[in-house]
């Protein structure tokens, strides 16, 4: 699909293929397809009338933009700083050392979410888990396992 | 009058079911035919979100307003049984949600705030504009439009004191008379929404329970500096703020209050929100304008300021969304009524309430965390408070008695920040929170300058050092020294702030350092 993304057309329109509109057409892009990948950014590029190498460059700099598909589930334990007076480094590294991988579901962590007094929380697949400790996590996700 | 039940429906709150809650109660009422007796509505932050999820009752005008907090979503089924069964007797006063608990509204948590910025936050459904025009929403924005004297509303802003409320704290007046001076017709007003430091969650808590003042602000702003076009820069890790602005900014064009010819007057006013992709550093001014133009989020240098170049290189006004939000109140008030203003605070970590709070501007720091936060658990104590996030620093207990205001925080070693306040109490090693916040900004700096790419890494190594028991004679002095450089030479505020954490532990925790090091160099 060299010249599809046409799901991407109503975004490009409404920045008018300008190139300030990179990162909403970068956002509604991962939105749609689930990571970027080369061709499709080179296909942005081309709608932007922008250099490769500078969609690349500011794709790569930003944290939420992935260029491997996701796991069937994502968990993310929140590292603020809420999280990590209660305990959240400790609960990432339990997690690292846990089947996630085995069972299919992605692990990474992220920088506050802003809601903190169910401090330390883990976002899953976009579901916010509150107070949680390695066992819960663990069995909350077991249930997500094929 | 029919009664209303208001459900917090907050991203905390939301986390703890309150969306299911919210929605199985009104489908409930509206079933059995009760909704000319009760109005179940959707809400923004009611404050104690360690509580949540949260609901209100307002029986009638009589009647108390009673909140109700660790509601059992799960039980939402027997909830709406026994809340329809109440509204058909005309119980709802005496309707107390099973399982819930009451939560006292005379406790200091509520009766210590002043309500400018978050006056309607929890009052009125944020995705009816009708609602936030009932409670006053734009009309201060009609008045300075009838009124048309941009100079006095700048004169006015700039005798209130206020100053900005994102962090940095640079006199809100000065720059808007700054842009206003600027010269050229095509100028812009940006919303600075992207609320990046851990434990903060203010501007999230405005963005999601009261858009409409934000909105109304920074028409009121761009009006004062002649700009006709906004942005709103949010982080993409608000999607509910994201959706709430989306309707609120359609909502707003609906009904004249933004667009062309703003309530009859000659002033257009158009606002287009950008989201953000992860990027701390997007939160330093000229990050945020390189973000907008849909580029990499890297500072640059000031001069040129904003106010002359700002995006697409043209006189740009940058506020945080708080600041915007206390516009309204500042012009409806007066200066001598709005006094000093306000701050609203998160307060999160080892305390007992946790939530949003809006206290007077100059309120002791005990009093936020003690009085009304409840202080630590039972058997624990309080060790510090840690205020403006990575690029701030800890305030140890015995110094709670400090007001909070921009002077007094910074006198201690730390800033007022954008309102995130972390609680930490005495199992908290302090040497791994500084740590923390180095490998924060180590993962987050964006690599332009070499004292805040290089410099945090080598800080970080140390620290990381000192915990693993392998630290060496000297490593404390160089530490300090490299903490020092950092500050002094990097570009922006993210560099210039990372060793805060670390100056200000080393500071008042010294102790904590002390117990790593070798004999031979602790002396």
């Amino acid at each position: 699909m060299a010249e599809g993304y046409s799901e991407l057309e109503p975004v490009l329109q409404r920045h008018g293929h300008r190139p300030d509109g990179l990162i909403e057409v970068l956002n509604r892009a991962q939105e749609l397809y689930g990571h970027l990948t080369p061709p499709l950014l080179r296909h942005i590029a081309r709608q932007l009338h922008l250099p490769f190498s500078r969609v690349q460059g500011t794709a790569s700099f930003y944290h939420l933009f992935r260029f491997s598909p996701p796991a069937r589930h994502r968990c993310w334990v929140c590292t603020g700083t809420a999280c990590h007076v209660k305990g959240a480094a400790s609960l990432l590294a339990a997690l690292q050392r846990g089947p996630l991988n085995a069972w299919g579901i992605e692990l990474g962590s992220v920088r506050c979410i802003g809601t903190c007094s169910g401090a330390p929380l883990v976002v899953v697949d976009q579901q916010v888990w509150n107070q949680q400790s390695c066992a819960s996590v663990l069995a909350g996700l077991r249930e997500l396992a094929p | 009058m029919k009664a209303c039940l208001r459900v917090c429906s907050a991203a905390s709150c939301r986390s703890r079911g309150a969306a299911t809650l919210q929605h199985t109660l009104s489908e409930a009422i509206a079933s059995a035919g009760l909704e000319h007796r009760l109005r179940v509505k959707e809400v923004g932050c009611l404050g104690p979100c360690s509580d949540g999820p949260l609901l209100a009752m307002d029986a009638s005008p009589e009647a108390q307003t009673q909140l109700y907090g660790s509601i059992p979503a799960a039980d939402a089924a027997q909830l709406a049984a026994s809340l329809t069964q109440a509204a058909a007797r005309h119980t709802l006063a005496q309707w107390c949600p099973a399982g819930g608990q009451r939560i006292d509204l005379n406790h200091p948590f509520f009766q210590l705030q002043r309500r400018l910025v978050l006056e309607h936050c929890g009052q009125i459904d944020p995705n009816s504009i009708e609602e936030a025009l009932a409670a006053g929403a734009y009309r201060q924005l009609e008045r300075v439009l009838q009124t048309n004297n941009p100079a006095a509303v700048i004169e006015q802003v700039q005798r209130s004191g206020l100053r900005g409320r994102g962090g940095a704290g640079y006199p809100t007046g000065l720059k808007w008379a700054a842009v206003a001076q600027s010269p050229g017709t095509d100028k812009l007003v940006v919303c600075n929404a992207d609320e990046g430091d851990p434990g903060a969650f203010m501007d999230r808590t405005v963005l999601e329970g009261d858009p409409h003042t934000v909105l109304e602000g920074m028409a009121i702003a761009a009006h004062a500096v002649g700009a006709s076009r906004g942005f709103i820069y949010v982080r993409a890790e608000y999607p509910l703020a994201i959706a709430r602005l989306h309707t609120a900014i359609a909502a707003a064009h609906g009904q004249g209050w933004l667009g062309m010819a703003i309530a009859g007057s000659r002033f257009n006013f158009d606002v287009e929100l950008r989201v953000g992709a992860g990027a701390y550093v997007c939160g330093e001014e000229t990050a945020l304008m390189q973000s907008i133009e849909g580029k990499r989020g890297m500072p640059r240098p000031r001069p040129p300021y904003p106010a002359e170049q700002g995006v697409f290189g043209l006189p740009t006004l940058i506020n945080n969304v708080e600041t915007f939000a206390n516009l309204p109140a500042l012009l409806r008030l007066g200066l001598e009524s709005y006094g000093r203003g306000t701050k609203v605070f998160s307060l999160t970590g080892h305390v007992r309430r946790s939530g949003v709070i809006e206290v007077p501007m100059g309120t002791s720091l005990r009093r936020i965390v003690e009085t009304m936060g409840g202080g630590a658990a039972a058997g624990r104590t309080i060790k510090a408070v840690q205020t403006g996030g990575p690029s701030g620093g800890c305030v140890p207990a015995n110094q709670l008695d400090t007001p909070v205001d921009y002077e007094s925080l910074k006198a201690l070693g730390t800033i007022m920040g954008s309102g995130g306040m972390v609680v930490m109490d005495d199992t908290t090693n302090m040497v791994d929170i500084a740590r923390f916040f180095m490998a924060f900004c180590r993962e987050e700096s964006c690599g332009k300058c070499v004292p805040c790419r290089a410099g945090t890494v080598q800080l970080d190594n140390l620290l990381e050092k000192l915990l693993g028991g392998r630290a060496a004679p000297g490593d404390l002095e160089q530490l300090e020294r490299l903490c020092h450089m950092v500050k002094d030479t990097s570009l922006c505020g993210l560099g210039q702030g990372a060793p805060k954490p670390v100056l200000s532990t080393l500071r008042h925790f010294r102790d904590d350092y002390l117990a790593l090091v070798p004999a031979e160099t602790s002396r």
